[in-house]
């Protein structure tokens, strides 16, 4: 009977088109908007990813998210470096700063200091020069938006692209020579400010003088040593707050959760299309179920079972349900590879597949159920009527 | 006279809620095997409920319907399934074939549900197929086909498993006069024999000379069986 399960599902190309076609929309907005907000909110925390090598991080215990930054006092770095179980602790600036451009404008930027001796913690991938570089007397590294926008050059045609910050041009930060060394790529974060990497001391002139200038301890942990006993050992010996990278990241993303609009509104968009996606889905199966009722009540009359009718149904549903889900994420894959290199967020781990996937499925199966419901309530009688 | 249905005061009554419809009220009436019986009788008097009940599609409320030897309020669902798939060929008004299959898959359907194996099903379909003229066009979807060759379609599907009982509403109704006449013949020359009994609803005076016996209807009455000729 399966076979003419599918022929009565493909038999009508027009329909078959139609019902494929729907939820293809349907897994198409049910990735492609989560798809967004993930990669949207992923960048509340890609500072945290990009510095990459520690395991954790120790801060001011009243430290909400990454950017909220409470400084400490430099002692605190010994006394972490002092913790069995410690591999290495190094300390971190981070810190919102005025640089003055060569043309008088002033610019706010995002300076980050990396400890002088073995630079841990810089940008992840470097465009032009090396992260070494930044040893060279005056040395920054500038991310590469804020170098061809926010830092470069007006243009010299009214209204034209700025000319974007070189290797080798200099700002000024507090009154304190910059020269570039280096441009990098960081994955873009919430703030739209520039960034510039820079040695630790170089950093700490930078900021106005002040008691406490140490921003983190990033520490990576002895080979062995379970995380979360390090954490809570950290924080007990210097009440500070330790957290893995992972913590961290759930802090800072939790924080931007609980505390900013982009949940409730990106979810209802979420939730929207994911109601629209299973109208659409259902509405069309369970209608193509409905017009073939009669074909299913020859086929009882004629002797098949309920069950036959079900497992017929049920394949149809898995059938076009499949075929639209992978077209509907094929087309949001193929959106992101467009959208790649623009400012939209937009990241499709495997979860969301499976979400998504679990998604489609649902749709299909309860589609696929009331239409069932239909067919074994079905009279065979109705053969006759006409 | 060996007995293909035997209905002792068969009593349908739908409720449809707000009204109770009493379709089939105390039906009499024996089919002998073999026998092509004509139900007749106005519109509405509950022709096609007697049929359905006969066909095992569906069940009287009061009375006694054998069929084949089968008491069927009796049976169990499934097993009452089984019974229709093995013993009971449809042909409809409206041809009911499925329109996505082409002639000799929608043949082999009874033979599928009855479990053959699908190569041999369509095989078989293909040779009845050429009993009812249609060999040549077995790749044939219905739309493909005319009122009169969809019938012969749905008559070789209605024969394909050798049924024992063969039920007909209105088979004649849709088609002109000469088609029709022409669907009756087929269905009295190939599909009647001595081990096999056609019950045919119609309201088509013009092929009431094929039936053996004429059951004439009203009002969930049999008012008068006669022979035709
Ligand atoms: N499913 C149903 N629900 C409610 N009433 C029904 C149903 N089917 C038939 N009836 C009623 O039962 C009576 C008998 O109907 P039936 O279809 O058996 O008549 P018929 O003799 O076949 O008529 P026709 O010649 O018009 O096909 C009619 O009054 C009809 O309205
Ligand atoms: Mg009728």
């Amino acid at each position: 009977m399966n076979h003419i399960a599918l022929k009565m599902l493909m038999g009508d190309k027009g329909k078959y088109m139609g019902i494929v076609m729907g939820l293809t929309f349907a897994s198409l907005i049910m990735t492609q908007q989560p798809a967004i907000f993930i990669g949207l909110m992923s960048r509340s925390y890609s500072f945290i990813t990009d510095v990459g090598l520690s395991d954790i991080w120790v801060m001011d215990p009243k430290v909400q998210f990454v950017d909220d930054i409470k400084p400490l006092q430099d002692t605190e770095l010994y006394r972490v470096r002092g913790i069995s179980g410690v591999e290495w602790a190094m300390p971190m600036y981070k810190g919102l700063l005025k640089a003055r451009l060569f043309d008088g404008r002033f610019q706010t930027c995002n300076v980050v200091g990396l400890d002088d001796a073995t630079l841990i913690g810089g940008p992840p991938v470097m465009l032009e020069g090396k992260i070494d570089d930044l040893r060279r007397s005056d040395g920054v590294i500038v991310d590469i938006d804020g170098a061809r926008d926010k830092l470069g050059k007006p243009s010299s045609a009214p209204g034209g692209k700025p000319i974007p910050l070189k290797v080798g041009d200099s700002l000024e930060l507090n009154d304190r020579r910059a020269i570039v060394v280096g441009i990098a790529k960081i994955t873009r974060t919430f703030q739209s400010q520039p960034v510039i990497y820079t040695t630790y001391s170089r950093a700490t002139s930078y900021a106005p003088r002040e008691r406490k200038l140490l921003s983190f301890v990033l520490v990576k942990a002895k080979k062995g040593q379970d995380l979360n006993e390090l954490t809570r050992r950290i924080s007990e010996t210097t009440g500070l707050a330790a957290y893995t990278q992972a913590e961290f990241m759930t802090l800072t993303y939790e924080y931007f959760m609980d505390n900013t609009g982009i949940p409730i509104n990106f979810g209802i968009s979420v939730l929207l299309g994911f109601i629209v996606g299973a109208a659409i889905a259902g509405q069309t199966f369970y209608s193509f179920t409905l017009e073939n009722l009669r074909q299913f009540g020859v086929l009882k009359a004629m002797g098949t079972g309920n069950w036959t009718l079900l497992r017929m149904i049920l394949l149809q549903a898995v059938l076009v349900g499949s075929i639209g889900y992978g077209l509907g994420v094929g087309l949001t894959a193929i959106f992101g590879f467009a959208m790649r290199n623009t400012i939209l967020a937009f990241k499709f781990p495997w979860q969301l597949l499976m979400f998504s996937g679990a998604g489609v499925s649902l749709i299909c199966v309860f589609a696929a159920l009331i239409s069932i419901f239909k067919v074994i309530r079905l009279e065979p009688a109705i053969v006759f009527k006409g | 006279m060996n007995l293909a249905v035997r209905c002792q005061n068969v009593v349908k009554v739908y409720d449809t809620g707000e009204q109770k419809v009493t379709a089939l009220n105390g039906i009499n009436l024996d089919i002998a095997m073999g026998e092509l019986m004509m139900l007749v009788g106005p519109s509405g008097c509950g022709k096609t409920t007697l049929i359905s009940v006969i066909a095992g599609i569906l069940d009287q409320d009061d009375g006694r319907c054998e069929v084949l030897g089968e008491n069927l309020i009796d049976m169990r669902s499934k097993d009452k399934l089984d019974f229709r798939a093995r013993n009971v060929g449809f042909v409809f008004q409206a041809f009911n074939l499925l329109p996505s299959l082409n002639a000799a898959e929608n043949v082999s359907i009874p033979l599928i549900i009855n479990g053959v194996k699908r190569a041999e099903a369509e095989h078989k379909a293909i040779d009845v197929l050429e009993h009812v003229g249609l060999g040549e066009r077995w790749q044939s979807l219905p739309s493909q086909l005319s009122g009169g060759q969809q019938q012969r379609v749905a008559i070789a599907r209605a024969l394909v498993h050798s049924p024992r009982l063969i039920v007909c509403d209105e088979p004649t109704s849709a088609l002109d006069h000469e088609t029709g006449h022409n669907v009756m013949t087929l269905l009295k020359d190939i599909a009647l024999h001595k081990d096999r009994t056609l019950v045919i609803v119609t309201h088509d005076a013009r092929i009431f000379g094929f039936a053996d016996r004429i059951a004439e209807m009203d009002d969930g009455h049999i008012i008068k069986v006669k022979g035709a000729k």
